[in-house]
């Protein structure tokens, strides 16, 4: 479905990524795992139009996929930004209403906002509260839950366990599954590597700028190497 | 009507119309500009070559004085809206001063000295007339999708994008616009004045335009109304206290900008359907201390 072909990207003389190559096929949990700095959503912002690549391409259902952030969404492909970024003076409901803001069809668009709050029954429960007065946890599915009323068929989602407390963690991920269960496709990018793996179909590891490792998530999380650089005591504390 | 006053009316109406531009850049769209005196500039040099030198009619110059100032801010546009926040403030701030510079240094429009014998046309019905063509226009687009849009940029640009609002365009719609007000101002105070001068468009003139749209309000137009005329009276009304005026006017600017740091309007629009929830909502307050009282009267009762 998505097809990434070395690519590179460059903030001014820094080579954040190196040839990057990788693909996502219909109905996939993709996730890249990596530290800090790896380049991990520097390459999931260069998908999604917000940096433009050195050199490399991207395609999205054979096509080569347009260079602007708003051309991509209308092709398909949904952004969960880093740190959440909710419109914080709208309602909950204005802001699943923003996701909604390239398509027409009310009808279809009035059963996605009530896929959403079932999905996210907190949201529902506060429809009418302003998006800035929500907990971290709730901003990350208001987030997750504007990204899907995009109904794209492609959701990028970058960092969504960042900054949220470990009960929280453990429901976002349980969250990426029901999404992935509504027929998404999910290209994840995770610190959490662990929980990452747990729930991905196919992993790549990102290592300064370069894929070091990829395979399906099982194996990676088995690879001896991958899990003392990435796992460490977690994986240990987990089986 | 005593000709001083009616010289200060003219004047604030004059700004308002920069003001109302600016407005929409800086309070919807979430732009900072320090160079739209820049734009003032470019309209009021284009007016007046169309008045003066082409002898053709004050309309003509005006619609010269929008065109080429939105012209000129599209060009500019295309090369600063890329920057983000603090560059792109700093990019006006450059381009303001540059245009002064290149009129200072063209003697074909008088150069520094200034251009004398511009046709007084501006009156203060055109002007009265065009504010309030300038606001309705503006209360209509904030109104629009095209506003919303603006608003969203300004609000959380990536997550508009993530939307699919083309950022770039509303930003770029913004600068337009607000660079079209600014020169039918130029147009109008160099038709005021009959006489124009680089000086006139320095960056002090950019900076009063942002302070009036942030003391007004960022993001309310009848703030922005509302701040043109203040600040445009303030310093007329400080006369009195004579070499300490703009001292006095800069204590007056902090102390409001302290008491009310979101402005004097702050977001909020003087509109009647405002007002009638204003009233309102006092009533309901009232209602709810009277109860709130007569509930503690009967309680106290209870108790005794």
């Amino acid at each position: 479905m998505l097809n990434v072909e070395n690519l590179h990207v460059a903030y001014g003389g820094i080579r954040a990524l190196k040839g990057v190559s990788l693909t996502v096929n219909e109905g996939e949990i993709v996730t890249i795992i990596g530290a800090n700095g790896a380049g991990k959503s520097t390459l999931l912002n260069a998908i999604s139009g917000f940096l433009k690549p050195a050199a490399g391409s991207i395609s999205f259902k054979g096509k080569p996929l347009a260079r602007r952030p708003d051309l991509i969404v209308r092709d398909g492909v949904c952004h969960v930004p880093e740190g959440r970024l909710v419109f914080a003076n709208l309602s909950v409901e204005n802001n699943l209403a923003m996701g909604a803001y390239l398509r027409n069809d009310k009808k279809a668009v009035a059963d996605d906002l009530e896929r959403v709050y079932a999905l996210f029954p907190r949201l529902a429960e506060r429809s009418k509260q302003s998006a800035g007065t929500l907990s971290g946890g709730e901003q990350q599915m208001l987030a997750m839950g504007r990204a899907l009323m995009t109904d794209g068929e492609l959701v990028l989602m970058d960092e969504p366990s960042l900054g949220l407390a470990p009960l929280l963690v453990q429901t976002v991920f349980e969250i990426i599954g029901e999404i992935h269960k509504l027929g998404k496709t999910i290209l994840l990018v995770e610190q959490n590597a662990f929980k990452a793996l747990s729930v991905a179909d196919r992993a790549y590891v990102l290592e300064q700028g370069r894929i070091v490792r990829e395979g399906k998530a099982s194996e990676v999380a088995a690879d001896p190497a991958v899990r003392d650089a990435y796992l460490g005591a977690e994986s240990k504390a987990g089986g | 009507m005593d000709a001083y006053l009616e010289g200060i009316i003219m004047l604030s109406g004059i700004n308002l119309i920069a003001v109302l531009g600016l407005s929409l850049l800086t309070g919807f769209a979430g732009l900072f500009s320090f160079g739209h005196a820049g734009f003032m500039a470019i309209g009021a040099y284009s007016a007046a070559i169309v008045t003066t030198i082409f002898k053709l009619p004050f309309s003509l110059g005006l619609a010269a004085s929008a065109i080429v100032a939105a012209g000129v801010s599209w060009l500019i546009g295309r090369a600063t809206l890329k920057l983000k926040g603090d560059y792109f403030c700093i990019a006006t701030l450059g381009f303001g001063e540059a245009i002064r510079l290149i009129l200072d240094n063209f003697q074909g429009l008088g150069g520094a000295r200034g251009w004398p014998g511009i046709p007084p046309h501006t009156a203060l019905w055109n002007i009265l007339l065009l504010d309030v063509i300038g606001v309705v226009l503006l209360a209509h687009l904030v109104r629009s999708r095209h506003g919303r849009n603006m608003i969203a940029v300004r609000e959380e640009e990536l997550a508009a994008q993530v939307a699919g609002i083309d950022t770039f365009r509303y930003k770029m719609m913004a600068l337009v616009i607000s660079a079209a007000y600014a020169g039918v101002a130029g147009a109008l105070l160099g038709h005021y004045m009959t006489f124009i001068q680089p000086k006139m468009f320095s960056m002090v003139k950019s900076t009063e335009l942002t302070i009036i749209v942030i003391f007004g309000g960022l993001g309310s137009i009848s703030g922005s109304v509302l701040g043109a005329v203040v600040l445009t009276f303030l310093p007329e009304l400080l006369r009195a206290v004579d070499k300490w005026r703009l001292v006095v006017y800069g204590l007056a600017v902090i102390g409001i900008m302290i008491g009310r740091p979101r402005g004097l309007m702050g977001g909020f629009e003087l509109t009647p359907s405002s007002v009638k929830r204003w009233i309102a909502d006092r009533k309901d307050a009232k209602t709810a201390k009277a109860d709130r009282m007569a509930e503690d009267a009967g309680n106290g009762k209870d108790v005794r």
